[in-house]
């Protein structure tokens, strides 16, 4: 089920205060968050987000298209390693 | 011979069906066209008059999005997607489901035919 639109998105209060401090500012600084679940709004573009992943920050350049998505869309939380034997399979075959 | 946005449909079954061999109209869409353009939807394909088939024609071609158009969309949104480099992206290139189901089992549909792992211990019976 959708978030009602009376709500309007989801956006971290925290994380949208130091965006606008540094829009203010005219600044482009690296901001950590924890904020995984925050919904990535236009004044989120240009700026760049270490976002964890529950092991460290990874880095997350916003872009346009990136709009209305999570930022922890884009900080997998898993590592797959691929299985020993198919590995020859996958490099003839790229998905 | 009855030919709406590039497929031939087929003579001999009732309107309302014969439209759903387009890619993109399915059976309420199929309706709410013959609906529009007031013909029987029980009607056989064969037996739609010729004013008819260019005015549902030319509904489909105005309101609707299908075949090749729609096809196209939805690649472009499943690029737009992988560009952003999204989870559901990775999945889509991997190949995997991208709506959270298990893998361990199933999800034949995206995986595709077995591959039968080497040295892979079945559970042995204690």
């Amino acid at each position: 089920m959708s978030r009602s639109i009376k709500k309007g998105p989801y956006v971290d209060t925290k994380l949208q205060a130091k965006v606008d401090a540094l829009n203010k500012v005219n600044q482009k600084k690296v901001v950590k968050t924890w904020a995984r679940d925050c919904t990535i709004i236009p004044e989120f573009v240009g700026h760049t987000f270490a976002v964890h992943n529950g092991n460290k920050f990874i880095p997350v350049y916003v872009h346009e298209a990136m709009v209305g998505h999570k930022l922890g869309e884009f900080a997998p939380t898993r590592i797959f390693r691929a299985h020993p034997g198919v590995r020859s399979e996958k490099s003839t075959s790229p998905a | 011979m009855a030919r709406i946005a590039g497929v031939d449909l087929p003579k001999n079954k009732r309107a309302e069906i014969g439209l759903t061999y387009i890619y993109g109209i399915g059976r309420s869409t199929a309706l709410e066209i013959l609906k529009k353009s007031k013909v029987t939807p029980g009607k056989k394909v064969a037996d739609l008059s010729d004013e008819e088939v260019a005015t549902i024609r030319a509904i489909i071609q105005n309101d609707y999005k299908v075949e090749g158009a729609l096809r196209s969309e939805t690649q472009l949104n499943i690029k737009r997607l992988m560009d952003i480099g999204c989870y559901r992206g990775l999945r889509h290139r991997k190949g995997l489901p991208t709506r959270g189901q298990r893998t361990r089992t199933n999800s034949r549909t995206r995986k595709g035919k077995r591959k039968t792992v080497a040295g892979k211990k079945k559970a042995e019976k204690k």
